[in-house]
């Protein structure tokens, strides 16, 4: 089994992912990024993550989210966060990240943040 | 009390890991917010060993100690790969290394235990040894 679920939702033209499991190291990174580059291929650009049901996430996940940020920017889109975890937003202050993502806790904020 | 365990160089290694470490100090009766804080910091080095270490050598294993000492609770990690110099590491957090996908683990094992070093093995490999105090 996965260690992660990535449903795709439509708002617009901004395409949400909701993530539910882990994005780890192995499976859950290479899900998200799998996800991410789909997206890019089919033309859309304008991505919001939702992570309310990430339960966990390592440096490898970070490094992703990372990475994810740079490809759709690279693609002349945007990328941005939704409903970060209390740990998730831990690890993106140590890491300083929360300089470079967009983070919103209500996804019609988030949504209107893209026009 | 101590338990150790040879794990293989896979990525499946490092839930392994920490599976173990949760049931070790469980055992030895540290509380669910202690096994939690340290969860993370065991996780990216046994993934470090695996990948940057052994780089994914299955002949080559990942050595993990588990030590409950007075001080609290101990772990090494040795891998058997051709050793690096941890000071050499960028630093993460530098606005130049902002946007790298890669280089967040050190960081994450420092921020989480309360003592990190790094040493070379006479038999060779590293070991990084960790503590969080009681």
């Amino acid at each position: 089994m996965s260690d992660i679920t990535i449903t795709e939702r439509q708002a617009g033209d901004v395409t949400i992912l909701d993530l539910d499991g882990k994005v780890t190291i192995g499976e859950g990174s290479v899900a998200l990024r799998t996800a991410i580059r789909r997206l890019l291929g089919e033309g859309k650009n304008k991505i919001l993550l939702n992570l309310a049901g990430v339960g966990y996430i390592d440096s490898s996940g970070i490094g992703e989210l990372v990475s994810s940020f740079t490809a759709v920017k690279k693609e002349g889109g945007t990328l941005k966060l939704l409903k970060l975890t209390q740990k998730i937003q831990d690890l993106l202050a140590i890491t300083k990240l929360l300089t470079v993502f967009d983070v919103f806790d209500e996804e019609s904020e988030a949504l209107s943040s893209y026009n | 009390m101590i338990r150790e365990i040879q794990l293989p160089s896979r990525i499946e290694s490092v839930d392994q890991a920490a599976i173990e470490a949760d049931e070790f100090a469980k055992s030895c009766g540290f509380g669910d917010d202690f096994v939690s804080a340290i969860d993370l910091a065991i996780r990216e080095s046994v993934a470090n060993a695996v990948k940057h270490g052994n780089k994914f050598d299955e002949s080559k294993s990942v050595d993990v100690t588990f030590t409950d000492s007075d001080e609290g609770f101990e772990v090494t990690v040795r891998d058997h790969g051709a050793g690096f110099d941890v000071d050499e590491i960028p630093d993460p957090t530098n606005p130049e290394n902002l946007l790298k996908a890669n280089g967040r683990g050190i960081l994450f094992m420092n921020s989480f235990m309360d003592e990190v070093s790094w040493s070379n093995h006479s038999g060779g490999g590293m070991v990084v040894k960790m503590i969080k105090k009681r």
